[in-house]
């Protein structure tokens, strides 16, 4: 049985057992028919029940008569037949009964209209059908394209037609799609010459009307002479999708335009509308703030959001009235943007490039992208920040309530900005300014990943500059929202810090070359980065208790931190900070060995970076205004310590972490201090277990190494190197 | 939860926030302006009460009569990008074109024939509040009479006039290839509004945003107004609320004398010539308190949606009346404020 159908019976068992409880007796009959999930059981093990058995089989007598009327119907008149119009009366009855009882499935919609429009029945016959085609839920577009193709074929009368359409228009909310209806616009415009058909095409015109028909159509109706109420009603519609384009004008007051073609059916539609809706209402909604804000975009620029390219030279017209002779000579050596179509064509023609005359446009042109990269030209700059920033606002979804259904085209544009923003390796400044104004609104939810793209983009400014504004609010959304939400900011800040970054370490380099749109000192400039840096190790610190230290956040933590370990030889930048002892010690005290691995990792390259350091800083001899402070050192050398007091030399909780013997002792761990060695670590538990497995406990004296190497056999590379690289700082690796 | 506390900076070098900015583009200014404008509350605490200027006498009646009494959609513009006065005579062929290639589009019926309408563009000599504020201009669209015996004025399908007053702030941050005008006024079906405005945007670069009056700053406009002095009253002092409902909202309008609404204005008032956000906010409470008593009825729980006065009637829609010739430019250099608000 198909899934409608099925649908469609439980649907039936419901109504009869509901519409017969009350000549029910006994009380606990009564009960389980009202639980809707019991009569589920109930038709499919109608044998517990006989009352159920009943009208299980009641309903499946129904269903069969209805297919054996349907099939009746689709064979065609039997000529020889006696009592011809006996059987015919007894199954239209069927199927009357049936569709408004309980409405028909799609695919017996499908036959009947089929059967009602191809003539093989007298017109009465086809009436009776057509009145009674009422959907149990929807009616499939197919059958009402196959339908509407009956019409070109001519075998129904025109009151038939009349009927169909009408039927076509009461029904038009049920049909499942639309798009290939939508395509017979022209044929149904076709028929609107037909007088009597003509109100009711007009409606259904009407409720199938979208913009671009507007456009195409509207110039045709001019043939209609007269005014009746159906052809306003259309015309206003196209007036309304396309202002510009009728000239006719049109009565405001008459409000009620088309002839009331559902009554027909209108207790059928109330049913199907009763069956359909399921069990969720509407939401309500509530007009609050400025809601009504007029959406301009929607009848100014129809198209896109984004403006199409085309060349300014209507500007240079009308801007110069008297050209001088030089600049027509610079007229006719500049190079059109329309026919730019290559990178070397740019390069060749970038001095007498015409720019677009919307600078928006640049936004969709990869090349034109690249110019407005280079060129440090204001005034483009300065066009391109302003369209971006007033169409950002205009476009914002939480900015007006009710606005929600232009949430994809929002989150298209913002894909289209987050792009342009790759490609240039570049944040744009008008997305920083409205970031200042939306994140204060923003719920957190509403285009997340863009929004957070966005902010992983913020140009390179003064940190403290742009906390207030930015990373504040972020931090409030931080804590009050799910660890998900925390994982994905830590991740957008840690592609933040790599894009202030490289665009840093790209500065230092090209300093000479290029005029920096910021100007700033690299002490500056560092300063910032280590306040972005500390503020997120505030956030994670944070984090980290409100998440009760769940191991998935502490692995966005440390990833943000292998970067943050890496600034001084990756970058080339005089930076290194390190991370907060919340963060630390909980990676350090894990139960996850990735964790472990990666701190491990993090720890071996801090090492790196500040040996180079120190390396560099002996070579140049020249006090630099760099040089780390010793509290930098002191301060990896107690976290080193602190990890090979743990992991190494089983001396965990003296030097680094302090812990009161006291507290210990009353742990009743009698051997804490092996318990966070390599080999006893509980993050390495299920490790230790198969080393056993293997046999790794034969021989006594090599064990520990031995052990080590599988743990490095097992792909603990982070382990393995901070392991290799402290070796020369514990000898006594004994165990 | 701890407490934020920014580090101590690792690197030993000095650092002082000027580093930052040395040689700061007119882009870095409209930021550090954006910067401050988001960190502050957006209104300054205190405004002036609307004076009657004196470069406004300069302004021709004529004209002056064209933009009082008339329902003005309120939009925000951005800076027009190479607009220049001397071409006012090209721009009105340009955009008379325009228009009539949009009004045809896809009319194949209509190909050929006049479209008898004319555009004209002339500047609002002295609508300005400082020297510094570029000329205010007027766009109309007049329809051409058919019998040349008949008015040859035309009547006026459409206007839009585009201004500044007092805009300083703005005009700080652009460089001189940029006219600044921030607040455009429509009049007419927005249909042709919407041609118009597709022309300026394609031709000088530049972007409208219907530009909505929140409750906020409709209470200041209720305070400003009935704190201006007036030789008589032309309409009474009106308020109205809407209770945000289903399925329709409901609305709820609140008369007051406005001689009434003058003495209450008084009482609250105390710096002479200027409006504080205390004075605004006890203005309002006072006429809450006051409908409280009579009806029971919070409307400090509801939303202001428009005040109109003798002087102008604001709706939060973005749509304004302007009745007063006295303080047009007083009313036009709060309404600047705004638009240059919502552009920055």
């Amino acid at each position: 049985m198909s899934p409608q159908k099925r649908f469609k019976n439980v649907q039936a068992q419901n109504r009869t057992s509901q519409g017969s409880s009350s000549f029910q007796t006994t009380l606990s009959a009564w009960k389980v028919k009202q639980d809707p999930s019991n009569s589920k059981n109930i038709s499919k093990h109608g044998q517990n029940n006989p009352v159920g058995d009943y009208e299980h089989a009641d309903d499946q007598a129904e269903e069969d008569a209805l297919q054996m009327a349907v099939g009746y119907f689709e064979k065609g008149p039997i000529k020889a037949s006696q009592n011809k119009d006996k059987t015919l009366e007894k199954h239209l009855k069927t199927v009357e009964n049936v569709a408004w009882k309980n409405g028909l499935a799609s695919e017996e919609i499908d036959i009947l209209l089929n059967i009602a429009l191809s003539g093989k029945f007298g017109n009465a016959v086809n009436t009776r059908i057509l009145k009674c085609i009422i959907p149990a839920t929807v009616i499939s577009e197919d059958s009402v394209v196959k339908a509407v193709s009956w019409l070109c074929v001519g075998k129904c009368s025109g009151s038939t037609k009349v009927l169909f359409y009408r039927w076509l228009v009461a029904m038009f909310d049920f049909i499942d799609r639309k798009e290939q209806i939508n395509l017979l616009y022209g044929f149904f415009f076709a028929s609107l010459q037909d007088d009597a058909l003509c109100p009711y095409v007009c409606h259904l015109l009407y409720l199938l009307t979208k913009k671009e028909n507007g456009e195409i159509e509207n110039g045709k109706l001019i043939l209609f002479q007269g005014m009746q109420p159906h052809l306003q009603a259309l015309l206003s519609l196209y007036k309304f999708f396309a202002p510009a384009l009728i000239s006719v004008s049109l009565p405001v007051r008459k409000k009620i335009y088309f002839k009331n073609s559902e009554n027909l059916w209108k207790t059928a539609l109330l049913a199907v509308k009763q069956r359909n809706r399921g069990p969720s209402p509407e939401p309500l909604k509530l007009m609050l703030g400025p809601a009504n804000v007029r959406p301009l975009k929607r009848k100014w620029n129809s198209l896109s959001v984004i403006p199409v390219l085309n060349s300014s030279s209507y500007t240079k017209e009308c801007g110069k009235k008297e050209m001088s002779l030089s600049d027509c000579l610079n007229r006719s050596g500049s190079f059109p943007l329309e026919q730019l179509q290559s990178f070397p064509q740019l390069l060749q023609n970038i001095h007498c490039l015409e720019l677009p005359s919307q600078m928006g446009s640049v936004l969709n042109n990869s090349l034109l992208l690249h110019y407005i990269n280079c060129v440090r030209d204001e005034p483009v700059l300065l066009r391109f920040y302003y369209w971006l920033s007033q169409t950002l606002q205009e476009e914002c979804i939480w900015y007006k309530v009710n606005n929600y259904e232009h949430g994809k085209e929002f989150t298209n544009f913002l894909d289209t900005i987050i792009r342009a923003e790759c490609f240039l390796q570049e944040g744009f400044y008008s997305c920083e300014a409205f970031l200042y104004k939306s994140l204060p609104l923003w719920d957190g939810l509403c285009c997340r990943s863009q929004f957070l793209q966005l902010v992983s983009w913020i140009p390179f400014s003064s940190f403290s500059e742009v906390k207030p504004l930015l990373f504040d609010h972020l931090a409030q959304l931080f804590f009050t929202s799910t660890i998900y939400f925390k994982c994905s900011v830590l991740q957008s800040l840690k592609e933040l810090l790599q894009n202030w970054l490289l665009w840093l370490s790209m500065d230092i380099h090209m300093k000479p070359v290029t005029n920096s749109p910021l100007e700033t000192t690299l002490g500056g400039s560092m300063n910032s980065v280590s306040k972005l840096i500390h503020y997120v190790g505030w956030l994670s610190t944070t984090a980290m208790r409100l998440e009760s230290n769940s191991t998935f956040l502490l692995h966005f933590i440390l990833d943000f931190y292998e970067k943050v370990c890496d600034i001084y030889i990756n970058y080339n930048l005089p930076l290194v900070v390190l991370f907060p002892p919340g963060i630390f010690y909980s990676a350090l005290l894990s139960l996850d060995t990735s964790i472990l691995n990666q701190l491990c990792f993090i720890m071996h390259r801090y090492r790196k970076n500040l040996t180079a350091a120190k390396k560099n800083e002996l070579v140049q001899k020249t006090k630099s205004e760099f040089n780390f402070s010793s509290k930098t050192y002191q301060e990896f050398n107690h976290y080193l310590t602190s990890m090979v007091g743990c992991l190494w030399t089983s001396k965990p909780f003296g030097k680094g972490i302090y812990v009161d013997p006291e507290i210990l002792e009353k742990t009743g761990v009698a051997e804490y201090k092996n318990s966070l060695n390599v080999v006893h670590h509980p993050s390495f538990l299920s490790y230790a277990v198969s080393f056993l497995e293997r046999g790794g406990n034969r021989e006594r004296g090599k064990k520990w190494s031995w052990y080590l190497d599988y743990l490095f056999s097992q792909g603990l590379q982070g382990l393995k190197l901070f392991i290799r690289s402290t070796e020369g700082i514990n000898c006594n690796n004994q165990y | 939860m701890d407490s934020y506390n920014a580090p101590e900076s690792t690197p030993s070098a000095s650092s002082r926030p000027e580093d930052y900015f040395i040689g700061a583009t007119p882009l870095q200014k409209r930021l550090e302006s954006v910067r401050k404008q988001s960190s502050f509350i957006p209104t300054p605490p205190r405004r002036k009460i609307p004076q009657c200027s004196q470069l406004q006498e300069d302004v021709d009646p004529q004209k002056v009569a064209l933009l009082l009494h008339k329902q003005w959609t309120l939009y925000s513009l951005t800076p027009l990008y190479k607009f220049s006065y001397s071409n006012l005579k090209e721009y009105s062929r340009l955009l008379n074109a325009f228009i009539v290639a949009e009004k045809q589009k896809g009319l194949a019926v209509e190909v050929g024939e006049d479209f008898n309408i004319k555009v004209i563009f002339s500047t609002l000599l002295g609508m300005k509040g400082t020297q510094r504020d570029p000329e205010a201009f007027l766009v109309q669209i007049v329809s051409k009479s058919q019998l040349p015996s008949e008015n040859r004025e035309g009547k006026v399908l459409w206007t839009g006039w585009f201004c500044c007053i007092f805009g300083d702030s703005l005009l700080e941050t652009v460089s001189e290839d940029f006219t600044c005008l921030p607040l455009f006024l429509a009049n007419g079906a927005e249909s042709n509004t919407a041609i118009i405005g597709t022309w300026f945007q394609k031709t000088f670069d530049c972007y409208f945003s219907p530009l909505a009056i929140n409750a906020f700053n409709l209470s200041w406009m209720a305070a400003m107004w009935t704190a201006c002095k007036m030789d008589h009253y032309v309409a009474t002092t009106e308020f109205l609320w809407s209770v945000p409902c289903s399925p329709q909202s409901l609305d709820i309008s609140f008369a007051i004398h406005p001689e009434d609404a003058k003495a209450l204005w008084d009482s609250v008032h105390k710096t002479p010539g200027e409006v504080t956000q205390e004075e605004v906010d006890l203005f309002m409470d006072c006429l809450y308190s006051h409908f409280h008593r009579h009806f029971k009825i919070h409307l400090s729980a509801t939303r202001l949606v428009r005040v109109s006065t003798s002087v102008a009637s604001a709706h939060t829609d973005g749509k304004i009346k302007i009745l007063c010739h006295k303080y047009l430019i007083g009313v036009l250099a709060y309404l600047t404020e705004l638009a240059i608000f919502q552009i920055e």
